[in-house]
């Protein structure tokens, strides 16, 4: 099992740039992701915080004017190599949304859309019944739906909502799962629900998490990076991070005087 | 008593301009109604008597002063079909090509610019462009294939921008989650968008039928017959149709009474309102339904 050498690294970029048409977002980020963690990357509005999240999954490709230099590798590979399958990057590394983004299907359908993507073979009616429970209890979700797994998903709460997204992606055994703002469409008490969630989930899967809210971060991430205008600040254990940042931006920025 | 909250003499002015210019406003609309009302009255009665189940079923008779409409009715039916059947493939796939697919580059614009461009051009050029193209060029001849081909390239862009509507009224969000789960294009269009779009593609769909039933230009030079004895059996034939049946006998023949171009008009009128309240009904049916 992964968790067995943690020495690992989830993901590492190295000097990544990106450009969206002449606009440079980000500027030579060079970042190691350790496995089994969770790592929150924080920083105000437009720092690129989104963009690197975003160009781990290669997401940011669609728009034709986005151009990338140097590697970003998940576990030791290059996800923009000659030779590599979007869509395969795409099965391994999960993405959960800033807004809940359940399809309009039913609650069942959603848990198996993407394993049904990437499997040729349609599951047998035991396989597909384990799956959707499996992956529903995981997100702690199944006693609240267990009775209406037809139900079309988008008629779910958006706290229930966002558990689906998460339970969507585990029947694709993804390496990493990526977070972008995953509460902040939430209430507080929803967004504990989830953050108690993606805290469960550590360990077993490699998390980084887009956040803006500091407290977040603070409570639910072993390690913290700052970044600010498309650099990379300062990336260590989160306690440090609130307690002793080494950085006077990052000082400025976690005690609320920008952002 | 004079309290702050009293009425001053510059309320009662604007509320006096408040309810004058409500009531302009809603007589003008008002006045909008009154040509549909006028015209569909005026069908009615001066078709009084006309409109019986042989007029339907009969074919028109003594240089089509009496008789029915039958092989003119048929003919529409056919033009209809053909046209349909040629564009709302054609329109549909350039519409999922232009929403899911087109990257926002000079090629695209230039098409969406044709598309518009291609709604603006009158009738009776789209009837000329028929004949030239596929009456003579593909040497279909005058038929009901030539015809329908002449109204579904006029057609083609109603087609185009409101089954673009409809695909782009699916949320964005939808798709983001289809592909950061890896599925491809084509995966996300059959599996998601198409499913959540079809009823707006199709009563775009039916408001086009509406639309070429009432057509007269694009098919009088192409394949409509001023009068046929016998009904199509192919696409081949010429045909007679709804629309040139009724510029026909109320302008090139002599001596037919007056009931019978009123009972035609009211007819294809007819046949456009139930299609438009369909499409409406429809629309409003999948509304209700919608899921997000």
């Amino acid at each position: 099992m992964a968790s067995k050498q943690p020495r690992r690294l989830a993901i590492e970029s190295k000097g990544l740039s990106l450009w969206y048409g002449d606009f440079q977002a980000l500027f030579d980020v060079d970042l190691k992701i350790r496995e089994g963690k969770i790592t929150s990357l924080i920083g105000p509005s437009g720092c690129g915080k989104s963009t690197f999240l975003r160009s781990i999954n290669r997401i940011n490709e669609r728009h034709s004017y986005v151009r990338t230099e140097g590697t970003v590798e998940v576990f030791g590979e290059d996800v923009m190599g000659e030779d590599v399958e979007l869509v395969q990057v795409r099965r391994q590394v999960g993405m959960v949304f800033q807004r809940p983004n359940a399809l309009p299907i039913s609650i069942a359908d959603n848990v198996m859309f993407g394993y049904e993507l990437h499997t040729a073979a349609k599951p047998s009616r035991f396989e597909r019944d384990n799956l959707i429970e499996e992956s529903l209890k995981r997100v702690l979700l199944w006693d609240q739906v267990k009775d209406r797994l037809g139900d079309v998903a988008t008629s779910l709460s958006l706290e229930e909502q966002q558990k689906l997204c998460i339970a969507r992606l585990l029947p694709l055994k993804p390496s990493v799962l990526l977070m972008d703002e995953p509460c902040s469409a939430l209430d507080p008490k929803a967004t504990a629900a989830v953050e108690d969630l993606i805290w469960e989930l550590r360990g077993e899967y490699s998390i980084l998490i887009v956040t803006h809210n500091m407290a977040q971060a603070r409570r639910a991430s072993d390690e913290c990076i700052f970044m600010l205008m498309g650099k990379v600040i300062e990336h260590t254990k989160t306690e440090d991070m609130f307690l002793t940042p080494e950085n006077q931006a990052t000082a400025d920025y976690i005690e609320g005087r920008y952002g | 008593m004079s309290s702050s909250f009293s009425t001053t003499d510059l309320n009662v002015r604007n509320q006096r301009n408040e309810r004058l210019f409500k009531l302009l406003f809603g007589l003008i609309t008002a006045t909008l109604i009154l040509p549909v009302v006028i015209i569909i009255g005026t069908l009615i009665v001066k078709s009084e008597g006309t409109l019986t189940w042989a007029f339907f079923t009969e074919d028109p008779t003594n240089g089509m002063t009496e008789g029915g409409i039958f092989p003119a009715l048929v003919g529409t039916l056919w033009l209809v079909a053909v046209a349909l059947i040629a564009s709302v493939p054609l329109g549909v796939a350039a519409a999922i090509y232009l929403s899911e697919y087109a990257k926002d580059n000079w090629l695209t614009r230039l098409i969406n610019l044709a598309i518009i461009n291609l709604a603006g051009v009158p009738s009776i050029v789209h009837a000329l462009f028929g004949v030239g193209a596929f009456v003579l060029f593909f040497n279909f001849g005058t038929s009901i294939l030539a015809a329908s081909l002449t109204m579904a390239v006029m057609t083609l862009p109603v087609v185009i921008v409101s089954t673009r509507e409809s695909l782009q009224a699916v949320p964005q969000s939808f798709r983001e989650a289809c592909w950061s789960m890896g599925a491809t294009r084509w995966q996300t269009i059959w599996r998601i968008v198409l499913p959540n779009s079809i009823s707006g593609i199709l009563t775009g769909v039916i408001l086009e039928v509406s639309r070429t039933v009432g057509e007269t230009a694009p098919i009088m030079f192409t394949g409509a017959a001023f009068f046929l004895p016998f009904l199509p059996s192919s696409v081949f034939d010429q045909t007679m149709a709804m629309s040139l049946h009724l510029y026909v006998i109320s302008t090139q023949v002599p001596h037919v009474p007056e009931g019978l171009p009123y009972g035609v008009a009211l007819t294809l009128i007819l046949i456009v309102m139930v299609l438009n309240s369909v499409s409406i009904a429809f629309r409003t049916y999948l509304r209700g339904k919608k899921k997000w």
